[in-house]
């Protein structure tokens, strides 16, 4: 279990973390969202004691970190984000460095050969890891943090230089860790926490911008009245044959998928569902709806919304508003 | 702390390091026993003794280089500062490494003194009390080097800076000749390096100096353990 009460790591006169408050349970998989520079390493670094936070406290299964650092480090698996490996060593004598430095108490042989299976690097046991490639680097910087089964697993961006069979490799194993560990990992990839996380803490500038689960996220900003439909019938006339239901503000042509099928962008006043409506007025033209789906917001949108808040939505009208000239000058 | 210490062993010869310093010190020590010594059919082994005080000066900071500055460069403290060690023991595991490394050079210097006992009678008292004296010269060099590079990310720098600081504690006594006020200039020759270091060649064994040497090198091994402590919080 890890509790971290009112972070604060300060460069200066800049905050790196401002005032981080959050705890994850066991058996919790804990994912840190930001952008570049939002603190999520910064964080991570406090937790495993490389760095001192300014002021605030950070619990490791009750350890802290600050007044008992060794017990709390005990506790800690650490991978960061530039795997700490003696490129002149193998992943051999890598490994059971790492063992004796931690002190394990566990049958040497067997439990590094079980790491390396769950990693997959056995195949590379004796080779030396400056010859290895990036991949099998970051497992064996992964390897690493599991030397000792510590209960705590902190993850900085895990999935980092893998390629796509990799990562999900890497993300059924942190899934399957996270069950009898407490696991944070962080990531600016959304789709990555959203796969993995049962929880999500959005961070940008050092701030915690959402804690919630990834469902709960995303509900709470899906938008029912944006539809996109994807029609068969003549552009112009759908257009305004759609512009006359009531409720509807605009409607955008997007893009041809297929010969004389557009995809429009539709939106209605808030709380109107216009969908039965819309089947029934283009089937009484003979034309189809192939495909609609209500514009839910994607993690990305939320992300965008909750870090840069208020002008996102001025944003993408603003883009709406442009493809509408465009689209009225290409007319012309 | 023994796993710090046998990585660090290991590292030496991995990185070829240990094979230089080594070279380097069996090479100037094998000159200088043949020019003192063995030139003039002498069993008086002091004045190679005193000589390695310089020999020390270049090759010690060679040593000491990348103890601390390749595993900040390396991002591999993330992996040493964030184990279940203090930061006492991975400081002293490093400095016992080196230590090591620097111990099988001295040792090469007993071998002379065998070597030279078929032939005439060794006063065995004053090579090893020279022994002594210049491991724990050593030891004290060996932190400064590492304070020095644990100070810069950069191994030249942390060369090139050791090398400054121990000149400086050479010089100190040279120093301490041309300061005019008394009490300054008695504190900078009671401090200096080749002082406390000479009697040892003469064969004088005195305690002070062997506290002397013991206490530098604490205070620059503490001082070590400071800046990487200061690091966390800057």
């Amino acid at each position: 279990m890890i509790e971290v009460k009112n972070l604060v790591k300060s460069y200066g006169d800049k905050h790196a973390v401002a005032g981080i408050s959050f705890k994850a349970n066991d058996g919790e998989i804990l994912g840190f969202l930001g952008p570049n520079g939002a603190g999520k390493s910064t964080t991570m670094n406090i937790l495993t004691g490389y760095l001192s936070s300014t002021s605030g406290e950070a619990y490791i299964n009750g350890h802290d970190i600050l007044e008992d650092p060794i017990a709390a480090k005990k506790e800690i698996g650490y991978l960061p984000e530039f795997p700490p490996l003696y490129l002149d060593m193998t992943v051999r004598e890598y490994l059971y460095f790492v063992y004796e430095l931690r002190g394990c108490k566990l049958p040497r042989n067997t439990h590094l050969k079980e790491i390396c299976e769950l990693v997959k690097i056995d195949n590379v046991f004796d080779r030396r890891i400056n010859n290895l490639s990036k991949g099998y680097k970051q497992r064996v910087g992964l390897a690493q943090a599991l030397v000792g089964n510590p209960n705590v697993l902190i993850l900085d961006e895990p999935t980092v230089g893998l390629d796509p069979k990799q990562i999900i490799e890497i993300r059924t194993l942190i899934k399957k860790l996270g069950k009898n560990h407490t696991v944070i990992l962080s990531s600016h990839i959304l789709s990555e926490v959203q796969a993995v996380c049962d929880r999500i803490i959005v961070i940008n500038q050092g701030k915690i911008v959402a804690d919630d689960t990834a469902d709960n996220l995303s509900r709470q900003l899906t938008a029912d009245h944006k539809l996109i439909a994807r029609i068969d019938g003549p552009k112009d006339e759908v257009i305004k044959l759609v512009q006359t239901i009531p409720g509807v503000v605009s409607i955008v042509a997007d893009l041809q998928r297929e010969k004389g099928v557009w995809e429009y962008n539709i939106e209605a006043v808030e709380g109107t569902d216009i969908r039965r409506e819309l089947n029934r007025r283009l089937m009484s033209r003979n034309w189809y709806i192939l495909g609609l789906r209500s514009s839910e917001l994607s993690l990305e949108d939320i992300f965008l919304k909750l870090t840069m808040g208020e002008s996102v939505t001025e944003f993408l009208a603003d883009k709406a508003s442009d493809l509408e000239e465009n689209y009225e000058e290409a007319e012309k | 702390m023994t796993a710090i210490l046998k990585r660090e062993v290991r590292a030496y010869f991995d990185s070829l390091i240990g094979y230089i310093f080594l070279t380097a010190f069996f090479a100037a020590s094998g000159v200088l026993f043949s020019v003192t010594s063995l030139q003039f059919g002498s069993t008086d082994m002091s004045g190679m003794y005193a000589s390695l005080f310089y020999i020390l000066l270049v090759l010690i900071p060679i040593l000491t280089m990348r103890t601390l500055s390749e595993e900040k460069r390396q991002k591999t403290d993330q992996l040493l500062l964030t184990a279940p060690i203090s930061l006492s023991a991975l400081v002293i595991g490093k400095f016992l490494a080196a230590m090591i490394i620097y111990g099988l050079g001295v040792l090469m210097t007993l071998v002379y003194a065998i070597v030279i006992s078929f032939f005439g009678a060794v006063s065995w008292l004053t090579v090893i009390g020279n022994v002594v004296g210049l491991l724990l010269l050593g030891a004290a060099y060996v932190a400064v080097g590492m304070f020095v590079s644990s100070l810069t990310e950069n191994q030249v720098i942390a060369a090139i800076g050791g090398f400054a600081a121990m000149l400086v504690l050479y010089l100190i006594g040279t120093i301490a000749q041309i300061v005019p006020i008394n009490w300054i200039a008695n504190i900078l020759a009671g401090l200096s390096f080749s002082a406390r270091y000479n009697p040892f060649t003469y064969g004088v064994f005195d305690f002070s100096n062997v506290l002397f040497f013991i206490s530098a090198t604490v205070v620059f091994l503490f001082l070590t353990v400071r800046v990487l402590e200061r690091r966390r919080w800057s």
